[in-house]
């Protein structure tokens, strides 16, 4: 559906987007994830139209964008981040102007604004002018903006920032109600965000992709590296160091013997397979008492922070 | 080409939304409307030519008024994103921008047209110079209208963009009144670059295609330069 190849933004010396490739399919949606600055909303902008690249292109089905700009914002909705929109208009003139815009015909014009406003939650707020509705509001009219002409794509920079946990959720009903036929691009620094709407991941650091696939795939492979944590009792702090220090594919032990008894062991482990066999192995030797034994599920925050810290 | 009219209506409608246009409107007639009768009896004429000779200096800074939020609220709020996504070229965003400011100088000098029908029933009203004033009028609006939308198109403040218009408007205003510091070699040229001198002979009555072309060309200079800029912002 979309296809990004080499896609490269400067800003003066500054490289915002580094050689990106993206393919998007159809009826996916894919979130776009990063730290401040990374190069999301660049990366957006470059994809609607608004910004050109400086190398690399970009395909919306046969169209590229460079020769039919126009073609590809005809089939592509987007809401940029914090919805800006004219301060002055009432949200009614405003959904009425996008409609002829976006070439509705009259007859079907005021049925989809209706819908739109239905869809979005709007009909209180209809007659009122924009600059006077709060940010969720404004977000709903940005949502309700961006899929007036039922578009085959859509693109939201970061559609929750700002609102409240009840207004989040409602945002990513809509998005999650629309995405089963729709394809979506959207980009957010919420994790938890991300894992509860979106099919596939991208992650972005300084213009690089630094990971990309689902969620899950993310937190195994992405990473590499698990967290086993075992209690002993009955064990010499240098002894367990050293024991399971031999195991093939330990990278690190940290023991802490403050506890009195048993001595809590965190062992990192840096293998594509499983190594707790191994290690329950290698315990059963010793005299060791083994209290307690499970592998910590790699949570998302640690693997974003490797991603785009640590690398 | 039915953006445009998309574009145009929106930005149109708008200014009449905000009280921006009830207060441009009033000062423009409250000013004109003053200087003009304040020494309408004295001359002891039926015609228009006061009214006429006093709309390049008052057009200046009601112009710049009326087109600096065109472009720099859009940068300022970033509706100009939302706009540009949608399926619209720069043409259709100029052409209805500068359309919308055209047809509100119009609307602007509708309620004047009580004056030459007010003198018409004190004297002998000579009709020719009336028409060619209003015809003038509407040129010399449009293209302070298009220098308008551009320098609104640089910045995002529009009191930068009021101020810098207007300095624009007034130099092209006052240059053939400051002629006498220049050689008499250059004179021509300078002559020829003022608005008020093209202006003024319109608004006689006389249609010279060399002053229509002067205010079509200030008109094509500044949309063109519009262009330019939005295709910068890239």
């Amino acid at each position: 559906m979309i296809h990004v190849e080499n896609l490269t933004k400067y800003f003066g010396d500054l490289c915002a987007v580094d050689h990106i490739n993206i393919d998007i399919q159809k009826g996916e949606i894919l979130g776009l994830l990063g730290p401040n600055g990374a190069g999301k909303t660049t990366t957006l902008r470059m994809l609607t139209g608004f910004l050109r690249p400086n190398e690399g292109s970009i395909r919306v089905k046969d169209y590229t964008i460079e020769t039919h700009s126009l073609e590809i914002r005809k089939m592509l909705g987007y809401l940029p981040e914090s919805a800006p929109l004219y301060h002055d208009m009432l949200v009614y003139d405003y959904l009425d102007y996008v409609a002829d815009i976006r070439d509705l015909k009259k007859k079907e014009k005021h049925p989809r604004i209706r819908y739109m406003a239905d869809l979005c939650g709007l009909n209180e707020v209809m007659h009122k002018p924009i600059g006077e509705l709060s940010k969720g509001y404004k977000q709903r009219v940005g949502l309700a903006h961006a899929m007036m002409n039922d578009p085959e794509i859509l693109v939201f920079d970061e559609p929750t920032s700002g609102l409240d946990p009840n207004q989040i959720i409602e945002i990513r009903e809509i998005i999650k109600k629309i995405g089963k036929e729709k394809t979506i691009v959207l980009s957010t620094h919420i994790l938890s965000e991300a894992e509860a709407t979106c099919d596939r991941v991208v992650i972005i650091n300084q213009g690089k992709i630094v990971a990309d696939g689902t969620m899950e795939s993310l937190k195994q492979t992405a990473s590499g590296e698990y967290l086993i944590t075992v209690s002993l009792q009955n064990a010499e702090k240098e002894a367990v160091v050293k024991e399971l220090g031999s195991v093939e594919g330990v990278a690190g032990i940290l023991a802490d013997d403050d506890e009195g008894e048993a001595l809590q062991v965190r062992i990192t482990c840096r293998s594509a397979d499983d190594l707790r066999g191994a290690i329950y192995e290698k315990i059963k030797q010793t005299n060791w008492v083994l209290l307690e034994f499970y592998q910590e599920r790699q949570t998302l925050e640690r693997v974003f922070q490797r991603l785009t810290v640590e690398s | 080409m039915h953006q445009v009219v998309h574009v145009f209506r929106k930005e149109f409608g708008t200014y009449f939304v905000s009280p921006i246009a009830y207060i441009v409107i009033s000062i423009f007639l409250v000013v004109t409307g003053w200087f003009f009768f304040s020494t309408f009896f004295l001359f002891n004429q039926a015609s228009m030519r006061n009214f006429f000779s006093l709309l390049p200096i008052t057009f200046s800074f009601v112009i710049p008024a009326i087109t600096m939020r065109l472009f720099a609220e859009e940068l300022n709020v970033g509706s100009y994103e939302t706009l540009l996504t949608m399926p619209v070229t720069y043409r259709d965003v100029i052409l209805g921008k500068f359309m919308a400011s055209v047809v509100f100088v119009a609307a602007m000098l509708l309620p004047t047209l009580a004056y030459p029908i007010f003198i018409s029933f004190l004297g002998q009203l000579d009709w020719g110079p009336v028409a060619g004033g209003y015809m003038g009028a509407i040129f010399l609006g449009a293209s302070f209208s298009a220098i308008g939308l551009f320098v609104s198109s640089l910045t995002r403040n529009q009191i930068i963009a009021f101020i810098g218009s207007m300095a624009i408007c007034f130099v092209l205003t006052l240059i053939d009144k400051m002629l006498f510091f220049l050689p008499a070699s250059l004179l021509g040229v300078f002559e020829y670059l003022g608005a008020d001198f093209h202006f003024e002979n319109i608004a006689k009555g006389v249609l010279d295609s060399r002053d229509i072309l002067y205010f079509l060309s200030v008109i094509f200079v500044g949309l063109y330069a519009t262009h330019l800029a939005m295709e910068a912002k890239h």
